[in-house]
């Protein structure tokens, strides 16, 4: 899926403002942003719901504005809470949205129930459902379609602790299976699970595009160092070239530096007779680097 | 496809309980009608000429049941249906569900479009299935006599109720049309249903303003009674004639407005 500078206005208000974005193959994309970033706005345009002011989407190279129902071949998936009849059995819900796509979708009802673990429940009318039932639903109503991009959002929204890992699983296994899944998430410990590359938005626009171990590069890479000595081993440190900061916190030094510098320290460290007790990395959190994207500009 | 979406849109109806209210309402009247009648110990003489055959001919009570309700009640039933049938996905949220499947909108347009006009057709038959039935088995499947005093057959007389129910679809599938052009501009089931009844009455009463003669015979509400000029001899079928053009006027752009809306709309909600 890509999108080109895509615009939406509601009246004064710039709810999406040229978006871009590069969803390839195989990828699982996280999609993050503050409420109101967005988000839901730019999928609802992925899916051809709305219509955008300006910009473009393609699913495939198709543009769902153009191409309608034809664009969304090969694509399913859910904005906001997935929605049912709930007049309606599960099943039914089912039957109904297999009967509008066709091509053997109806074969498929019990195996993606039984996927999402609802046939018990297949029965039962979905007015009925609690929230994660209707999630799992949800999920289930995509795979009818055989997808080979998902797009779901938020789809961990209001699960228990357990319905979460399910739902964290389940992606897991779709993405294994090879479908390109796009995740759009507040559950930024999810996100940094699941997800090889990201696109974080905040006020309509795009503040961050590409792989998540890049991002958290970028955020700075960090190491945890214990030694015998720890204030000769700060001294020695900042001798030494390649080692951005070092100094000592709490009871351990901490280091910015790459991963061949922190080596040479490490044999450095050895020389001078210092013991390594612990050298550990420590990454920044995609946590960090959200609110210090998404807040920091904030400031600007 | 098209067929597909609207036998589930037919299945849909037929799972939502307004859905009765509306039959319920056109199926009660007519019976009550019935047992009123019966319960009677002198028979009718009002001043309608079928009114006064009731008891003489069980043909006469579906005559006498499509005039009393063409005028509210089956347009009321229409409006309950065709308010909802696009609203109630804004309600339920559920628009966005089928628009991201392999049916395009105009596809679903049609299909709700075709349950709406389904939905309006068998409450007039159902209707009138209902007062015939009651009505022959309560005073006899005899013939009856028209507005022009001709005496017609039993089976030419059952022959003139369907054709009669069948010329009033004209202006009640109107009523469908703009019911459904206010189910997809106000995305509000209630506003809708109460909107298409709204209009209707509006067009009723400008009707009978004095001074407005001359636009009587173009309001909507006016062709309810297009069927009367069948039940004489020789059959006048001019009302029906003016009722279609009339009508068209009403439902064309009705249905492309409403198209064009639910064609090109934001679907935000859900």
């Amino acid at each position: 899926m890509t999108a080109r500078g895509l615009v939406k206005r509601y009246k004064e208000v710039l709810a999406v403002d040229h978006i871009d974005l590069n969803v390839r193959t195989g990828d699982v994309y996280g999609f993050l942003g503050p409420n109101g970033a967005g988000k839901t706005t730019t999928l609802r345009m992925a899916l051809g719901l709305i219509t955008p002011t300006e910009g473009t989407v393609e699913l495939f190279g198709r543009d769902p504005l153009r191409r309608g129902a034809a664009a969304l071949e090969g694509v399913a998936g859910f904005v906001e809470a997935p929605r049912f009849y709930p007049y309606l059995t599960g099943r039914k819900n089912l039957e109904l949205l297999a009967a509008l796509d066709g091509a053997g979708a109806k074969e498929r009802i019990n195996e993606v129930l039984e996927v999402v673990d609802l046939a018990p429940r297949a029965k039962h009318k979905v007015g009925g459902y609690s929230h994660g039932m209707r999630q799992r639903l949800g999920i289930a109503a995509a795979l009818l379609r055989r997808p080979r991009l998902l797009i779901l959002d938020e789809p961990a929204t209001g699960l228990d602790p357990a319905g979460m890992r399910d739902m964290r699983e389940l992606i897991r296994r779709l993405a294994s299976e090879g479908i390109t899944v796009l995740l759009s998430s507040h559950q930024l410990p999810e996100v940094q699970e699941l997800c090889d590359r990201v696109a974080i938005v905040d006020k309509g626009r795009v503040v961050y595009e590409g792989a998540l171990s890049d991002l958290r590069r970028q955020g700075g890479a960090g190491y945890r160092l214990r030694t015998s000595d720890d204030p000769r081993a700060v001294t020695l440190a900042r001798a030494q070239a390649g080692i951005e900061e070092a100094s000592a916190v709490d009871g351990y030094v901490r280091l910015q530096a790459d991963e061949r510098d922190v080596g040479e320290l490490s044999l450095a460290l050895g020389r001078e007779g210092i013991a390594i007790l612990a050298l550990t990395p420590e990454l920044a959190t995609l946590e960090d680097l959200f609110f210090s994207l998404t807040e920091g500009s904030s400031s600007t | 496809m098209t067929l597909t979406a609207y036998r589930w849109e037919l299945r849909k109806l037929i799972s939502q309980k307004r859905t009765y209210l509306g039959l319920g309402l056109v199926v009660i009247l007519p019976l009550f009608f019935i047992i009123f009648q019966n319960l009677r110990q002198r028979p009718d003489h009002g001043d309608n000429i079928f009114a006064s055959q009731i008891t003489q001919s069980g043909l006469a009570t579906p005559v006498l049941m499509l005039l009393f309700l063409s005028v509210f009640m089956l347009p009321l039933a229409a409006s309950l249906v065709a308010g909802d049938i696009v609203a109630a996905e804004d309600g339920n949220g559920t628009l966005k569900t089928i628009l991201t499947r392999s049916v395009n909108r105009g596809q679903v347009f049609a299909a709700k479009t075709l349950a709406a006009i389904t939905y309006a057709t068998l409450a007039v038959f159902l209707s009138a299935a209902v007062a015939t039935i009651g009505g022959v088995i309560s005073w006899g499947f005899n013939h009856v006599v028209t507005y022009s005093g001709t005496v017609v057959s039993a089976p030419e007389g059952l022959l003139l109720v369907f054709a009669a129910n069948a010329s009033y679809l004209i202006p009640l599938l109107t009523v469908v049309g703009v019911g459904v052009l206010m189910s997809t501009a106000t995305r509000n089931s209630a506003a809708a249903v109460v909107g298409t009844v709204g209009f209707t009455i509006v067009l009723f009463i400008v009707a009978q303003i004095p001074g407005l003669e001359a636009i009587k015979p173009y309001m909507l509400t006016e062709q309810y009674e297009n069927w009367h000029g069948l039940l004489r001899t020789p059959t006048d079928w001019a009302p029906i004639w003016h009722s279609l053009w009339v009508c068209a006027l009403y439902a064309v752009p009705a249905l492309f407005a409403a198209y064009l809306v639910f064609l090109r709309r934001d679907v935000a909600g859900g």
